[in-house]
């Protein structure tokens, strides 16, 4: 790697800037995106493991009917954590790992706009995620459910709530910086020529994914803030009683709520939509419309929340209204469905282990789309509502969704994040296991539910006639913890071989592609310029008359010196000047969880955790550029 | 295959005989509305679903890499009227989805007209209590309804609101629309008043019972039978053992057990049971009626917030309906509350076993 910072300092500033870019400690004071966003993968990557392993734990529960391996109170914490865990410290962070690695990327840029607060976002997400899990030894894990509704996450005796509110406050922070940072980014920090319209349609579900963020954080905030109001301060915004409302929190919680569905499974969209074009080796159909039908289910998605809460009894208008919404929102996911269809018609389609995953994800996606549907028919769904019907469906949309597609990201941009290849072979494993297992877990859910088993429950008793299809999605969840270890193992292994890989082993069709593997800090050693969509493709080939293509003499016109940047040492990356390392991120964000504990233990650690921040923040405002 | 077997699998489901409390085999007319639904769209799905994935199988083998295959495939990169049309196409199968369920949304809502029976059911942590106005029965975990008539319920959340859920030192109790004219007194409970759902899939959807709001829902059973429910929003602790049963009688039999919940318990006991009536009027009627029983002084013994226990012997099935009414499981519940259900609101007396036996004695008499 170049040394790319200039290390002559000027004095002041309250500590001496960092300047490493390499060896463990650089890695608390990086600002690099790409850094950060390997950060951002390895710690989504852990939480997976262990809530995939609350998950093993509710299936050996449920595996046969009246068991007591757990009590209902640990039952409900670790339902409560799986569902936490998955959707706030797993798809949600693994998405920004991508997000942060690619996007400049994608975009030409050498990294994001704001390179700091990109750190400050992954320690802010990081604290935030371990202090909810420090709830398991301080008392109990949060045990009202992730949708945490109100008035029983208030009058909840033991603090697992509290934890809970104050733990998804401090990630929203991360969530909501981040959000602006990469919006922000996509927009001002794209190369030369990089029109929207030729952005890859990855960047564009990073654009959505940020301003749905930017725009429903905000609401669950007001009722994080207010169930933490309720829970410490003796406010009554919940309790009936004295003129509160339980159904205020469940409208805030789904105003969020159903736009992070978008947030959760846009990314991995996105990817497919990336990894389908290459590996047919022709163009994404209609791209245009895929496009749209994003911009579309992020503006929508803002308008169907109620169709979470049918059987609260908001009357005959209300569902009617949300019913027709839920419908509407059917449609853009359809167009996209059909498009990457017609991507894969008369393609040359190779399948290594991204392409397959992705087909899994359209094939298994199709499934959580159609069994969508069937909410959006209110009286359907008034028996469907809270059964493993919904689990099934929910599970098929962000499990055969977006981790499908976000593993098919990780077997396609490992080589180019880490320089070596993931094993194709045991990725073909992961992938048949993986599929298998899934089905085996998730479908028969969908039978359960439909024979009236309702979710949450810690036991039910033999004469519901639920015992077998229990026991198949139990073994179900062991075969995909078992392909789950097997990509850890090529995860693992894939360091033992020397780091070199060419820039461009997939023949792909981005710009990430046309730097090297991994890329160098500055990203380019020239900002490319940008003539289409799909630039680094058209440098490769040429479109000749009646579709036909045809490879590009090498040294022909558009081909840039890409191979020259496998070569750090290259005179151009001396000159390139890099935002330096910084310490304050990760002071700023570290007061977070101190004053969380404060709220809960004790109000001395409330104003140690502002002044560390402040202290961070004050820092960060004063730290020279390096210079 | 993985898929065709799920689908299978799916259709073979709603064949299954075995279970229970399933929403696949309706027994009433407002569950077969539901139902109806479900049947059309499940099969329009299906039928998207096969061409869809059909196409995909179709296209990874059509058009997979072939050795020595080095053509690169016409760089195809849209079609609008394929657009045009994949987009219109799936509008107007949702529009033809939508006007039934829209219809019915409707018909669900209204309230029934006609001969109908109404019941005000109330949702405590974790148990079911049933509230018949008009024939004055307070009963708990066993809903009786008559065949082939409407039953309106109103649905009820009731407890503390926030505070320690104890009457005692607790916070104010929740309003509620179940507890008759506006100055009267809530109804008594004892734990939080939190959210619950009710459900009896064989007989009706679900419809949330949320405190400080007023909910109703139509059911309605067209055999006389026993028909499983269960709270379907998680609750709390013991959110999983609160269950309860419709049981279904012919009008003839419905008067029967109605006229039959009607009478008094009789006072006049003797034996142990007379040792465990005074016991029970020491400790039990903190929380639990009995009609026709009266205190030392003279005060009828009135529901303060746990199951009335008039006709105790008359139910198959106590605490959340998860437990047979057996002389062993009353002991068990008796003398240890929360070792048999978690959290749970009924207090240990720390009553001797021969005092405990009494106790069983007496609810054995409440027939």
């Amino acid at each position: 790697m170049a040394s790319v910072s200039v290390p002559a300092e000027r004095p002041g500033g309250l500590l001496r800037r960092p300047h490493a870019t390499r060896g463990w400690w650089s890695w608390f004071t990086t600002v690099d995106h790409k850094k950060i966003g390997i950060l951002y993968g390895i710690t989504a990557f852990a939480f997976f493991l262990i809530g995939g392993s609350e998950a093993l734990l509710i299936r050996v529960q449920l595996a046969r009917p009246d068991q007591t391996f757990l009590e209902p109170a640990v039952y409900n914490e670790l339902f409560t954590m799986h569902g936490i865990t998955m959707v706030f410290l797993v798809v949600m962070p693994l998405s920004a790992a991508f997000f942060n690695y690619l996007l400049p990327l994608m975009i030409g840029a050498r990294d994001v706009v704001f390179p700091r607060l990109n750190a400050f976002s992954y320690w802010a997400f990081l604290f935030g995620g371990l202090f909810i899990y420090s709830s398991w030894f301080l008392g109990g894990a949060p045990n009202g459910g992730w949708f945490g509704y109100a008035p029983n996450s208030v009058t909840d005796p033991t603090r697992g709530m509290t934890f809970y509110a104050i733990g998804l406050l401090i990630t929203g922070i991360a969530s909501t910086v981040s959000a602006v940072n990469l919006a922000v980014t996509v927009l001002n920090m794209r190369a030369p020529g990089m029109t929207l319209f030729r952005m890859p349609v990855f960047v564009w579900m990073g654009l959505v994914v940020q301003l749905l963020l930017a725009f429903s954080l905000p609401v669950i905030t007001i009722g994080l803030v207010e169930l933490l109001f309720d829970r410490l301060f003796g406010t009554h915004f919940f309790d009936p009683a004295v003129g509160g409302t339980p159904v205020l929190w469940q409208h805030l919680f789904w105003l969020f709520g159903h736009p992070e569905v978008y947030i959760l499974v846009l990314p991995a969209m996105g990817i497919v939509s990336e990894i389908l074009p290459v590996f047919a080796r022709k163009p994404l159909f209609g791209y245009q419309f895929i496009v749209f039908s994003g911009i579309a289910i992020g503006f929508i998605g803002f308008g169907v929340w109620a169709h979470h809460m049918f059987a609260v009894g908001l009357g005959p208008v209300a569902n009617t209204a949300f019913a027709v919404s839920t419908m509407i929102i059917a449609i853009p996911t359809g167009v996209k469905i059909f498009n990457w269809l017609g991507t894969l018609w008369n393609g040359d389609l190779r399948f290594a282990t991204p392409m397959l995953f992705s087909i899994g994800f359209i094939a298994m996606f199709v499934i959580g789309g159609l069994s969508g549907v069937t909410h959006a028919v209110v009286p359907s769904d008034y028996q469907q509502t809270d059964t493993y019907y919904i689990v099934a469906h929910f599970h098929y949309v962000l499990f055969g969704g977006a981790i499908f597609g976000l593993f098919a990201g990780m077997y396609y941009w490992w080589p180019k994040v880490f320089g070596r290849m993931l094993n194709e072979t045991w990725g073909k494993v992961n992938f048949w296991l993986m599929l298998i297992g899934f089905n085996l877990t998730f479908g028969p859910m969908h039978i359960l539910g439909l024979q009236g088993m309702p979710r949450r429950i810690q036991s039910y008793p033999a004469s519901l006639g639920l015992s077998f299809w229990n026991m198949v999605s139990s073994i179900g969840a062991f075969v995909i913890a078992i392909s789950v270890l097997v990509f850890l193992v090529n995860a693992i292994s894939s360091f033992r071989k020397p780091k070199q890989m060419e820039a461009d082993p997939w023949d792909a069709r981005t710009l990430e592609w046309a730097t090297s593997s991994p890329p160098p800090e500055y990203n380019f050693e020239e900002i490319p310029v940008v003539h289409s969509l799909d630039d680094l493709w058209h440098r490769k080939y040429a479109e000749i008359e009646g579709g036909r293509v045809v490879p590009v003499a090498a040294g022909g016109s558009g081909e840039t010196s890409t191979a020259g940047t496998q070569n750090t040492e290259h005179a151009g990356g001396h000159a390139i000047h890099m935002p330096s390392p910084s310490y304050f991120p990760l002071i700023a964000a570290a007061g977070f969880p101190v004053a969380g504990y404060g709220l809960i233990f004790g109000v001395p650690a409330v104003a140690l955790g502002l002044v560390i921040s402040l202290a961070g923040f004050f820092g960060w405002a004063l730290e020279p550029s390096a210079e | 295959m993985v898929l065709g077997l799920v689908a299978l699998a799916l259709v073979a489901a709603a064949c299954a005989p075995n279970a229970t409390q399933s929403t696949l085999e309706p027994k009433g007319p407002y569950a077969q509305q539901s139902y109806d639904l479900f049947v059309p769209v499940f099969w329009v799905a299906a039928v998207i679903f096969i061409i869809v994935e059909g196409l995909l199988v179709l296209f990874v083998f059509r058009y997979r890499h072939r050795k020595n295959q080095t053509r690169i495939p016409p760089q195809v990169h849209g079609n609008t009227r394929l657009e045009i049309a994949w987009t219109i196409l799936p509008t107007l199968i949702l529009a033809g989805v939508a006007v039934p369920t829209i219809a019915t949304i409707w018909d669900l809502a209204a309230k029934p007209t006609g001969d109908v029976l109404e019941v005000n059911v109330l949702a405590h942590q974790w148990w079911w209590e049933f509230d018949y106005p008009d024939q004055r029965i307070l009963t708990a975990n066993e809903l009786h309804i008559p065949t082939g008539r409407p039953v309106y319920v109103t649905l009820c959340a009731v407890g503390f609101g926030y505070g320690t859920p104890v009457p005692s030192q607790g916070g104010p109790p929740a309003p509620s629309a179940c507890q008759g004219p506006p100055d009267s007194p809530p109804p008594a409970a004892i734990g939080a008043a939190v959210i619950h759902s009710f459900w009896v899939p064989e007989l009706a959807g679900t419809q949330d019972v949320v405190p400080g709001q007023t909910n109703h829902l139509t059911i309605q059973a067209d055999e006389p039978g026993v028909y499983e429910g269960q709270c379907k929003e998680f609750c709390g602790l013991s959110h999983a053992y609160m269950r309860f049963k419709v049981v279904a009688h012919t009008p003839e039999d419905f008067d029967r057990w109605v006229a039959e919940q009607q009478a008094p318990a009789s006072s006049a006991v003797a034996g142990p049971a007379q040792a465990g009536q005074a016991i029970f009027l020491q400790t039990c009627v903190a929380c639990h009626a009995v009609a026709g029983l009266e205190t030392a002084t003279g005060q009828p013994v009135l529901a303060n917030g746990g199951p009335n226990l008039t006709h105790l012997m008359s139910r198959g099935c106590f605490r959340g309906c998860t437990l047979a009414v057996t002389d062993g499981n009353l002991r068990r519940w008796i003398a240890d509350p929360r070792s048999v259900e978690a959290g749970s609101f009924m207090p240990d007396y720390g009553l001797s076993s021969e005092e405990i036996d009494q106790v069983v004695a007496f609810l054995n008499t409440l027939e």
